[in-house]
């Protein structure tokens, strides 16, 4: 009783707060943003207070199994339905504004124009699908490889929920043009402090579980997740120390200015992709890929020599956003050459994945849950090659600025962040609501070849609309004049938008596929299909057909 | 001698030790190559003219920051023939000083705006931003006629410079004290600007948006990008020699 009336005291002060902060409020977004705090305090209260058992009823719609007796996975349940949910928002997000680039009577001002909405898309698949695929794998993987319970359940419970609300706030802030439009960091400051708090805890709970585990030694795939977390909080916290102009506005001012809020930005940006969108997923990949191939890692050595020399060398790699810029040429050329060495342990990343399917590579045209992560494992070091291609001076400075980034961000995330998330979402769920397997493996097929042809229409409509629109910037005539207008080379790119649409259709297709299939397995559901392997040896039919007789 | 292997696994067995050697590993590049930033003098070079935003050019600032005009617009021209030729003289470290944030972007669906002022009149920026296409056909920019019906939020135009000296942008005291009479001040023709022109050298002062009898948030976004890229002569003889004497770059 006493837990319940501090519990309420606890949720009562915040809704007290969040509705003084609603009255004070210097402007619009700052209200909303407060009111929607309000909204989850008041919930929160209810909950506690309320006699009904909303946690039962919440087990009963998400069919969660009785036995909890193991590991603690409520929060992964959760996870996996939350990855499922914003991802298919962030990709419905990327269809719309790239709908909007080819037709651009689809922006409706002022809410749903494209300045707004592209950080909306680009949160919502990097923070709020890839996040919460991070957080749900690694609650997941730690528990199993150190043969432990999660540490702090109740901030294990703190971490989903806070995440969520984090992603709400920032996604209606760029809606409502709360944002301090600094790519891939545009949450204004309130929101960069909650999400502090919220990772602070995550990490004490990451961190909790392995100091209990009842392995001697910590997986490889927890040193991933560790960098990880430690990483985006460092990166976190330097790239977003801002002076807010009043504590009850949104805005604020960054520190740092021009050349150094550049420099501090792209190492945050770039960094992001590194650890965020590289690390953690390739913890995911270190524990997913030998389980589903039911083979150990290929080489122990190599993931030492891959961990230690990925996490030194990806942070150098951020000047090479800023190529040619008014940063000081030393430091441009530090990031060439750090992103140029970065090649070789993305690549052994690669191949400590793939070899991991040593005597198992007949699973491929069985098991389309290996395909896809081998196909994810192939997208990483494509995009691992490309990306030291583009980030060489001479190659960047035709490539910068273009859409051949946005094709190489794409084969990145859509291939590399995308596969290696649904095959994980895949092995999970039969696993984490009891089922025996997943409703059809024949739908995961169908979802690994729509998601792999978008791609292709993706990257190769990105890379021509990227060569085109460079080659077209520089093109000069024989009379000594520049050929084209700006305005001829946005005409130029029409058709590639369109082809980019459409593969993103097919990427949407794909997820949706997914969307169904996980909701019929957690339903308990089993499709009658005809199993996904080779044809049943028939011995009658192994003969040589003969001559007819004469 | 024993393998890496075996004495890697003193880190395999220690969650504090593996954490601080992680951390340790990830702090190096970033110290490396951002810290030199701050104090090797000639990152940014030395040029007359840099002063301060208005009150109206920060408004417009703030609301170029607001709608996000970073995805598709860069502010940031490269040394290359064709952009010096299609925007003007490569950007400075220097012209970027005050930004909090930086603005360079990183990807041209539109072109590149560093140098964008004066190139266009204002109601040609006015009707651009009301209907790209209605100037521009191929252009693929969304509409922005709602800056021209909202009247600009004034707020406390004095905290937010305070705040931008906070964070190192130089105002005087003067200029604080007159933050909202200047604000006011550069959108009217007709008012009283005072010292306005003085204290910001080259300030604009005229109605912007073709509605005397309000500020709008259309007249401090028109009044900011006229603003961008004017304020450096760059092609001034002293300029260029000052550059090209500059060494380690």
């Amino acid at each position: 009783m006493e837990a319940v009336l501090t519990r309420a005291g606890i949720w009562l002060a915040i809704l007290f707060i969040a509705v003084i902060a609603v009255a004070a409020a210097a402007d619009t977004g700052y209200a909303i943003h407060m009111g929607i705090i309000a909204l989850a305090a008041m919930i929160g209260l209810w909950v506690t207070v309320s006699t009904t058992d909303y946690g039962a009823i919440a087990r009963g719609i998400l069919r969660t199994p009785a036995d909890q007796g193991r590991y603690d996975d409520d929060p992964i349940r959760w996870g996996v339905i939350a990855t499922v949910f914003w991802g298919m928002a962030g990709f419905l997000a990327g269809l719309f504004i790239a709908l909007q680039l080819t037709w651009p009577v689809l922006n409706l001002e002022p809410y749903l124009n494209f300045g707004r909405l592209r950080p909306l898309h680009t949160s919502a698949v990097i923070f709020a699908f890839g996040g919460n695929a991070l957080i749900a794998t690694s609650f997941y993987v730690v528990q199993r490889t150190c043969r432990a319970r999660l540490a702090f359940p109740g901030l294990a419970r703190f971490v989903f929920w806070g995440y969520q609300l984090f992603i709400v706030l920032a996604a209606t802030g760029y809606l409502l043009g709360v944002t301090q439009s600094k790519e891939y960091a545009e949450p204004e400051w309130y929101v960069d402090w909650w999400l502090t708090i919220v990772w602070v805890a995550y990490l004490i709970v990451f961190v909790g579980t392995i100091v209990k585990r009842s392995e001697p030694h910590i997986y490889v795939a927890n040193w991933f997740y560790l960098a990880f977390i430690l990483t985006v909080a460092m990166l976190h916290l330097v790239n977003n120390i801002d002076v807010p102009v009043s504590l009850v506005g949104s805005k604020s001012y960054p520190l740092f200015a021009g050349v150094q809020g550049a420099l501090v930005q792209w190492w945050y940006g770039h960094n992001a992709v590194g650890f965020f969108l590289t690390a953690g997923f390739l913890a995911m990949m270190y524990y997913f890929v030998p389980k589903q191939a039911e083979r150990p890692i290929y080489s122990y050595r190599l993931s030492i020599i891959h961990f230690w020399s990925l996490i030194f060398l990806y942070i150098w790699a951020g000047p090479h956003h800023l190529h040619y810029t008014a940063l000081p040429d030393w430091a441009q050329t530090l990031g060439m050459v750090f992103s140029v060495m970065l090649w070789m342990p993305s690549w052994g990343g690669m191949i400590n994945g793939l070899m991991t399917l040593n005597g198992a590579w007949d699973k491929v045209r069985t098991d389309p849950i290996i395909r896809m992560m081998v196909m994810a494992v192939a997208f990483y070091g494509m995009s691992t090659f490309e990306g030291p291609m583009l980030s060489i001076k001479s190659v960047n400075s035709l490539s910068h600025y273009t859409d051949w980034t946005i094709g190489h961000v794409h084969s990145g995330a859509l291939g590399w962040n995308g596969m290696i998330t649904f095959s994980a979402i895949y092995f999970l769920t039969p696993r984490l609501w009891g089922r025996t397997r997943l409703y059809s493996l024949r739908m995961v097929n169908w979802h690994f070849w729509l998601a792999t042809i978008g791609i292709v229409f993706y990257a190769a409509s990105m890379w021509v609309a990227g060569v085109t629109q460079g080659l077209m910037w520089r093109e000069y005539g024989p009379d000594g004049y520049l050929v084209n207008t700006f305005a001829d080379t946005v005409a130029a790119l029409h058709p590639m938008y369109a082809l980019r649409a459409f593969g993103g259709l097919l990427y949407l297709a794909g997820a949706t596929l997914m969307v169904v299939n996980v909701w019929r397995t957690i339903l308990g559901h089993l499709r009658e299909e005809a199993p996904m392997r080779d044809a049943a040896y028939d011995a009658a039919a192994d003969r040589p057909i003969l001559a007819p007789a004469e | 001698m024993t393998s890496i292997t075996e004495r890697h696994k003193t880190l395999e067995r220690n969650v504090t030790l593996l954490g601080v050697a992680a951390l340790v590993t990830v702090a190096i590049g970033g110290i490396v190559e951002i810290a030199p930033l701050f104090w090797i003098d000639n990152t940014i070079e030395k040029v007359d003219g840099m002063r301060p935003y208005t009150p109206l050019e920060q408004a417009g600032r703030d609301i170029y920051i607001r709608e996000g005009c970073y995805v598709c617009h860069s502010q940031m021209i490269r040394p290359f023939r064709d952009e010096v030729e299609r925007y003007g003289h490569y950007s400075l470290a220097a012209e970027s000083m005050y930004d909090h944030p930086f603005q360079w972007g990183s990807k041209r669906t539109g072109p590149d705006l560093a140098r964008v002022g004066g190139k266009y009149s204002d109601s040609w920026h006015v009707q651009h931003l009301t209907n790209p296409q209605s100037v521009v056909p191929e252009s693929v920019m969304p509409q922005y006629g709602f800056l021209k019906e909202n009247d600009l939020d004034l707020g406390d135009p004095a905290a937010r410079l305070k705040t931008l000296r906070e964070v190192g942008v130089p105002y005087s005291d003067k200029d604080i004290e007159l933050a909202m009479a200047d604000l006011k001040a550069q959108a009217d023709p007709d008012a009283d600007a005072g010292d306005l022109a003085k204290r910001y050298p080259k300030a604009q002062i005229r109605d912007y948006d073709g509605d005397p009898g309000r500020i709008t948030e259309m007249d401090a976004l028109v009044a900011y990008l006229q603003m961008l890229g004017t304020l450096v002569d760059v092609n001034s003889a002293a300029a260029q020699e000052e550059l090209a004497t500059e060494k380690g770059r």
